[in-house]
This record gives C-alpha cells, sequence and structure tokens, in this order.
C-alpha cells in the first residue's frame, strides 16, 4: 500500500471538502442561505468519498457499497419518519455512531497499521500514530457510551433523574488519569492489552460521566458529546493525514464547545459543575420540603382568549412542555386567529428552552411558524415592560424571577424573561404540585396578573381557539 | 505531510470553525448539530480505507460497520437538516 504521499490533486480535494465543510456551517448564519449550505455540505462528503475510493486499489467494492447502501437506507428512511419533537435523541443516536465508527476505523487502524500507512521501518507503528490513534479510540468511545445513555434519556427510556454514585469524582478523575497514563506507555510499547484497555476504559468512561446529569442539563450535554465527535474524527484525521477529516473535525469540535458554552450561559452555570452533574437533585433536597401555600388565581380558557382578543400585543414564552404535549401546531393556529383580529404576537425563545439547542425554533418552524416572528432573549426581553399579555406555555425556570434576585436559589444568575413586567400573564401547567426542572417555585405563579391555566397545553391551546372563534 | 503541517491546518481550522459557529443564528442550532454529525462522518474515510485494504480481515470487517455506520449519519444527518431547513419560512403577508 502507499507510503509515498498521495498525488497533488487528491490532498487538493480532501482540501475543497473541508472547504465546503466550512461553508457549510457558514450557511446556516441565515435560514435564506441554510438550504445552499446543506448542499455544499453533502457535495463535500461525496468527493470525500469517491477520492478515496478512486485512489486506494478496492478489492472489496461490492461489500462496500453493501454497506453504504444499508445504512444509508437506515438512516434516510428514520431521518425521514422521526418527528420533530424526538430530534435531541435522534441526535444523540447520531452522535453515538460517529463515536463507534471512530472506534471502529481506530481499531482496524491498528491491526492492519500497513494499509493507513502508519507502520515505520521497522514494522511497528509510529509513536506519534500511536498517541493519536489511542485518543481517537478514547474519544470515540467516551462518545459512543456517553451518547447511548443520553439518547436512553432523552427518549425516555431511562429515567431523566441523575443517578449519583458514591465517590464517583474519585472514580471518574482515576478512569481519566488511567486512560490519559495508558496512551503515554502505549508510545513505548504496543502491546494490543493497552489498546484494549484504553478502548474499556473509555467506554466505561462515557457511561459514568452522562448518567449523573439530569434533564435540564441535556442540551449542554448533547453539545458536549457533539464536540467530542468532532474531536474523534480529528484524531483519526491526524493518524491517516487527512485534511478533509481534520478541518471537520476541528469545526465540529469547535462547534459543540461554542454550544456548550452558550448552553452553561444561559444556565449560569460553570461546564464543570455540569458535568461534576447532579443539577436536579441538590436543587430538590433545598427547594423541596418547603413549600409554600401562597394565594394563586386560576384562570380558564375563555379568561384567556378575552384578555388576547383585548390585548395589542402578545407575547408567546415555550418550553419543554410545549415539546411533550405536541401543541406547537395549535399554538400557531391560536396565533393565527389573534393575529387576523389585529394582536401583534411574538414568541420568545431562552436558550435552554428544550432539550437541545434551538429545540424551540425547530419545532415553531415545523408548525409554520414564521422564523421573523420568533425573538432570542437579549432582543425581547425589553418589550416585556409594554406587552398587554405574556402567555407562558410549558416553560417555568426560564421565567422565574428568583434567577434575578434569589442569591440562594439554584438558578440564581441565570438570564430569565421578564414576564413579571408584563399586564397579565398566562401560565399554562399541568397542575399546581410540580415545580420546573431546577426544582424551585417560581413567583410568577402568585403574581396579581397571572393566571394559572391547569391543563395540558394541547388541549388548553384547543379551548383557547375554540373561545376565540365564538 | 508532516506532523507540524498537518497541526497548522488543524489549529487554524479551529479557528475558523470558532469564527464561523459565533455567527450562526442561534434560531438554527438544532440544525447545526444535525449537519456538523453529519460532516464528522467524514470519518467514513477511514472506514473506507480500511475496508478496502487486504491484509486484516478483521480489520476489513471492523471497517464495513465502520462504513455502514457512517452512512447511515450521513444519509440521515444531511436528509434531516435537509428536512429542518425547509421548515424555515419568512412571513408570507
Amino acid at each position: 500500500m502507499e507510503h509515498a504521499a498521495p498525488p497533488a490533486w487528491v490532498m487538493l480535494a480532501y482540501l475543497i471538502s473541508g472547504v465546503f465543510f466550512i461553508l457549510a456551517l457558514r450557511g446556516l448564519s441565515s435560514p435564506a442561505t441554510s438550504q445552499r449550505g446543506n448542499r455544499f455540505g453533502m457535495a463535500g462528503m461525496l468527493i470525500a468519498v469517491v477520492t478515496t475510493l478512486v485512489t486506494h486499489e478496492v478489492a472489496s467494492l461490492p461489500e462496500i457499497l453493501g454497506a453504504i447502501f444499508i445504512g444509508g437506507g437506515i438512516g434516510w428512511v428514520t431521518a425521514r419518519k422521526i418527528a420533530m419533537t424526538d430530534m435531541p435523541q435522534l441526535v444523540a443516536a447520531f452522535h453515538s455512531l460517529v463515536g463507534m465508527a471512530a472506534v471502529l476505523v481506530a481499531a482496524a487502524a491498528f491491526l492492519n497499521p500497513e494499509a493507513f500507512g502508519i507502520n515505520g521501518a521497522d514494522g511497528q507503528i509510529n509513536p506519534v500514530s500511536r498517541v493519536e490513534m489511542g485518543l481517537g479510540i478514547a474519544i470515540g468511545a467516551i462518545t459512543f457510551s456517553g451518547s447511548v445513555i443520553a439518547f436512553l434519556k432523552l427518549a425516555g427510556k431511562m429515567s431523566g433523574a441523575p443517578i449519583m454514585l458514591p465517590m464517583r469524582h474519585v472514580i471518574n478523575l482515576g478512569t481519566l488519569a488511567a486512560i490519559l497514563g495508558l496512551i503515554g506507555y502505549f508510545t513505548v510499547d504496543q502491546s494490543p492489552w493497552i489498546f484494549w484497555t484504553i478502548t474499556a476504559l473509555a467506554f466505561v468512561i462515557g457511561f459514568l460521566l452522562i448518567i449523573p446529569i439530569g434533564g435540564a442539563d441535556m442540551p449542554v450535554v448533547v453539545s458536549m458529546l457533539n464536540s467530542y465527535s468532532g474531536w474523534a474524527a480529528a484524531a483519526m484525521g491526524f493518524t491517516l493525514h487527512n485534511t478533509a477529516m481534520i478541518i471537520t473535525g476541528a469545526l465540529v469540535g469547535s462547534s459543540g464547545a461554542i454550544l456548550s458554552y452558550i448552553m452553561c450561559k444561559a444556565m449560569n452555570r460553570s461546564f464543570i459543575s455540569v458535568i461534576a452533574g447532579g443539577f436536579g437533585a441538590e436543587a430538590a433536597a433545598t427547594g423541596g420540603p418547603a413549600k409554600e401555600q401562597r394565594p394563586w388565581k386560576r384562570g380558564s380558557a375563555e379568561d384567556a382568549a378575552y384578555m388576547m382578543q383585548q390585548a395589542e400585543s402578545v407575547i408567546i414564552v415555550p418550553g419543554y412542555g410545549m415539546a411533550v404535549a405536541q401543541a406547537q401546531h395549535i399554538l400557531r393556529e391560536m396565533a393565527d386567529v389573534l393575529k387576523k383580529q389585529g394582536v401583534s404576537v411574538k414568541y420568545a425563545i431562552h436558550p435552554v428552552a428544550g432539550r437541545m439547542p434551538g429545540h424551540m425554533n425547530v419545532l415553531l418552524a415545523e408548525a409554520q411558524v414564521p422564523y421573523d416572528e420568533v425573538f432570542e432573549l437579549e432582543d425581547i426581553n425589553s418589550e416585556f415592560a409594554q406587552t398587554d399579555v405574556a402567555f407562558i406555555i410549558g416553560a417555568n425556570d426560564v421565567v422565574n424571577p428568583a434567577a434575578k434576585t434569589d442569591k440562594t436559589s439554584p438558578i440564581y444568575g441565570m438570564p430569565v424573561f421578564d414576564v413579571d413586567k408584563a399586564k397579565t400573564v398566562f401560565f399554562i401547567k399541568r397542575s399546581m404540585g410540580g415545580v420546573g426542572y431546577a426544582g424551585v417555585d417560581n413567583d410568577v405563579f402568585y403574581m396579581d396578573q397571572t393566571m394559572m391555566l391547569l391543563a395540558d397545553a394541547k388541549k388548553m391551546c384547543e379551548d383557547i381557539v375554540k373561545a376565540l372563534q365564538h | 505531510m508532516d506532523f507540524i503541517s498537518i497541526l497548522s491546518i488543524f489549529v487554524m481550522a479551529c479557528f475558523v470553525g470558532y469564527y464561523v459557529v459565533w455567527s450562526v443564528t442561534p434560531a438554527l442550532h438544532t440544525p447545526l448539530m444535525a449537519v456538523t454529525n453529519a460532516i464528522s462522518s467524514v470519518i467514513i474515510v477511514g472506514a473506507l480505507i480500511a475496508s478496502a485494504a487486504g491484509g486484516s480481515p478483521t480489520a476489513k470487517w471492523l471497517g464495513l460497520i465502520a462504513v455502514a455506520l457512517a452512512s447511515v449519519n450521513i444519509f440521515g444527518g444531511f436528509a434531516v437538516t435537509a428536512r429542518m431547513l425547509a421548515m424555515y419560512k419568512k412571513k408570507e403577508r
């Protein structure tokens, strides 16, 4: 197989592929250019695959095409059928596949280094390649097992509540140190047992890292695993000296890291504290027992319909509860009726609303809400003071004023919507019993201008639409 | 390519990634994750090399499985991104 440098056109082709991937992300700066960006991504992938196939002696083309056909078919059908509300778990599942693919490629490179041109004159694998492979398989394995847990939690197949192991910090740090130590030792001794031990430990730590992390922290976890899948690809790119893989790995790695940062900032939490885990549990312990009995007002669908018809402006604040109730379509219908009656309707999206970055935006887009009616936190927050009605559907922590005032609150410092400044607040909630994921009581429930609409979000919106059309 | 050239590409690409991703509108963060997912499956290049090569049957089969997994991601990732992006519409009126 080829040990010499590949011809210039091959390097150029991989470079073009990498540039196309950059353009794919660049397109996402606006919905108008995003679809063209996606096509650049597909073209980049096609270039990379075809270049690889034509520059290697392919002994097994039918098998390869078969594998592409089977995998591609599964992927395509899944992508067509998946409900938009299930997007977080789909993305987690996809991350796990990238992780597993990285593990398999690294393992194949270890078993057949000659095919990858990474063995030295003495038949041993180059020490630098060993580090790259070790990192590649470790990050890949962490991505795989971590994403599987994230998938199970997001799909509701495993409790979303944090699972705490005793001494988990010691176990995690010890495992991590062992992995790094073994990767170091791997450079002087390439015995198989070292390689496979690294792999096994990495699978274990991916699992251990994610099980203590609770539901509300999932956006950070999904972003972080996205980042890892990129770093795994980059590490394998180093092994293969492949520009397309390195550029992509760096892009995806930074993308996931930036998203994690945005999510952490939107919750006013440090990355370390999220990874250390246990948000939900600690908060429940502090906020749980002292449940206050304060007076609150219950509203009806008719009240909400009447008040909103009278209003000049309504701001809708959706949260994860809207996704669970699948209420986005009926919500848009409600907004349509209001708009026809001359009411200005806007949507306000918090960065951590939902279970992954941008989750609410996708659901609203699915319900055909025009994207220029949907606003980010910092763009719309000043408008609540001039707004007649704030309509909160399935959100809770992101509108909790305790984040601004109560230093003892677990969500203190988190940027929240100033819904308390709106003239009237409607708050759709299933019951008064449950509190948000952070387990904190919310002063908005008890304000004079608040009416609680206690019902399933979808049912309540249906009733409001009926009342509006009277 | 020597290690330093590769490292240079990597570091530059990290900077490009940093600036490009900050320019992505928050409304498209979910499609961003889906598409980064799809493109990180460029790891299929390594899987193809492993499955194309003779020498080690085990490595070949590992490669073929990796090709299949990466293909799920490539087709699934781009298709689901396209599906999501097609839903983002401006106001008609």
